[in-house]
């Protein structure tokens, strides 16, 4: 199983990017959880959401102690924690502008990107482009199928754009 | 059919949409909302040709479907915790009644200290309101249970209002891969709603009537007749859904690796998934042990349960509720059943999950090693035995 761990702010998207992956995963014939942390959400609070991807059912419901990857959509969110928070092998993804030297953190400056294409500092679908970048096991067709099932139309092209943005930087 | 990624409360709502109530009336109370969102969205494209009725309460709610339900229409609301309890007054009113509504119920604790989060306390207070009680574990089995809820609840040896229960939050808002059938296999499968049980000016009848002391034990009786015919409508339901939908149900329980198992743990809801987990970990490690999902209350599986355990050197209930100054209901139930069938079986009573608290793997996996101790107690997880100090 691969566990996915997202970081954001209420209002920036970070559960519809953990329903998106586990859609895109479901669309190739995996099984997915996708859930946020429950309970009453605040704009600009921090908040959590979990996806876990595996080739059979998964039974456990609880939430991610220790993830394959932890993804940040927003820096301010970031602190030493987040390795306590990860499996041995796990990584952390990270949108910044700053650079770091430890090698388990994978940085993309998600921010430019959302803002030149979305015209907004929203950066969950490109969060979700890096994170299929470094994975490399869901087809970019299916996260363009889900992103086109889940998300209203208007924000389809945007979102695909910044997705392949996303992966191009990284890949 | 079309798999999609939907929350267990939009896999119910894809289920009611297929089954084509006539009336929905309900009231909005987290976390059943988004099933009366949606299936408000589906009657406002004009996908689900309905009547939806919001109402001011869940009180009204339930009269509401009741109303509807004793003019021959098929008819759904939906509920949690307090608003449960709000309708309370109504529950045993719709099932002597005979009015076959089918309710879902996303478990969530009751007040106080107030609580949103999920228990299973709401539905089980209301094991003798005379409903029929399932329980899913997953988005799937919530919907296919949406769609077969009508079947068993309007069958005539039935006639008995359906609660389908799920656990709050944890598969109410958890998204996960659902089929989800066509309107043509789901008509196949329900036909429309038919009913001598009616008011109607073609054939006029008296309805929610009074009965005295002479007629009343008769009414009883028959209820209590008709939520045991349901086991085998349940059976014959599951046996047509397989024919048309290819998925598998197996009635009141689910038993896996019980057949040679020593230890079994009884439990209900969508915490067994992760029981099951558990159990193929202790198997690899060489321990006989086995689980048995409840998968309704009522009617209560006494049989299955007789027959799942009654070569097994020990048995835990594992549930989300507590009868104050007694024990976990389900318990209290399994014992009962148990000492019916004159069976002597070690057993203990876990009492988890209140108000939302997380049942982790490693304490599932502590209560089948503690099995092997020969003992009779009732356990609050993460506290102890009633002897733990207050």
């Amino acid at each position: 199983m691969t566990e996915i761990l997202w970081h954001g702010r209420g209002g920036q998207g970070a559960f519809t990017a953990a329903r998106l992956l586990g859609a895109s995963y479901a669309l190739q014939g995996g099984y997915a959880l996708a859930f946020p942390s429950f309970g009453p959400e605040r704009r600009g609070a921090p908040i959590r959401a979990f996806t876990k991807l595996d080739s059979q059912p998964i039974g456990n419901r609880s939430e991610i102690k220790k993830a394959d990857f932890s993804i940040f959509l927003d820096d301010t969110l970031f602190t030493e924690t987040a390795f306590s928070e990860i499996k041995p092998d796990g990584k952390i993804l990270l949108n910044t502008r700053k650079t770091f030297s430890d090698e388990r953190i994978i940085t993309i400056d998600g921010d430019s990107i959302a803002n030149e294409i979305l015209k907004l500092p929203i950066t969950n679908t490109v969060m979700l482009g890096a994170f299929s970048a470094v994975f490399g096991k869901i087809a970019l067709q299916n996260i363009e199928t889900a992103v086109q099932q889940n998300m209203p139309p208007k924000l389809h092209s945007k979102n695909i754009a910044v997705i392949h943005r996303a992966r191009e930087v990284l890949l | 059919m079309a798999k999609q990624f939907l929350s267990g409360n939009e896999a119910f709502a894809y289920g009611i949409r297929l089954a084509r109530p006539q009336v929905i009336s309900a009231y909005p109370i987290t976390p059943q909302t988004i099933v009366v969102e949606k299936l408000s969205e589906f009657v406002e494209d004009g996908s689900l040709k309905a009547e939806f009725i919001h109402v001011e309460s869940e009180h009204s709610a339930l009269s509401c479907a009741m109303g509807a339900s004793s003019v021959g229409a098929r008819a759904f609301t939906a509920t949690s915790s307090q608003g449960l309890l709000y309708m309370a007054e109504g529950l045993p009113y719709a099932a002597g009644g005979r009015f076959p509504i089918v309710m879902m119920n996303a478990n969530r604790s009751t007040a106080l200290p107030w609580n949103i989060y999920g228990d299973q306390r709401d539905s089980v207070s209301q094991l003798d309101s005379g409903w029929i009680q399932a329980y899913a574990e997953n988005a799937q089995e919530a919907l296919d249970i949406a769609l077969m809820s009508f079947y068993i609840a309007e069958h005539e040896k039935v006639s008995t209002p359906f609660m389908a229960n799920l656990d709050g939050f944890v598969l109410t808002h958890t998204y996960e891969v659902v089929d989800v059938p066509t309107r043509e296999q789901a008509d196949q499968f329900l036909p429309p709603f038919q009913t001598q049980n009616k008011m109607s000016p073609d054939n006029p009848k008296n309805l929610a009537f009074s009965a005295g002391p002479d007629t009343n034990t008769i009414f009883k009786y028959k209820e209590h007749l008709g939520i045991l015919n349901a086991k085998d409508v349940i059976a014959e339901a599951e046996e047509k859904f397989e024919t048309i939908f290819g998925r598998h149900y197996t009635g009141l329980t689910e038993s896996y690796r019980t057949e040679d198992a020593d230890y079994i743990l009884m439990t209900l809801g969508s915490i067994a998934g992760l029981v099951r987990e558990v159990v193929d970990r202790l198997r690899n490690d060489g321990k006989k042990v086995g689980l048995l999902r409840l998968r309704y209350l009522r009617p209560f599986p006494n049989e299955e349960i007789v027959k799942a355990v009654k070569n097994a050197k020990a048995l835990a209930v594992l549930e989300k509720d507590i009868s104050f100054g007694n024990a976990g209901t389900v318990y209290t139930n399994v014992s009962a059943a148990l000492q019916r069938a004159g069976i002597s079986v070690s057993n203990s009573n876990y009492i988890g999950g209140l108000g939302g608290k997380n049942i982790s793997f490693e304490e599932i996996e502590n209560i089948f090693n503690n099995l092997t101790q020969q003992r009779s107690t009732v356990q609050f997880l993460g506290i102890g035995g009633e002897d733990s100090g207050g």
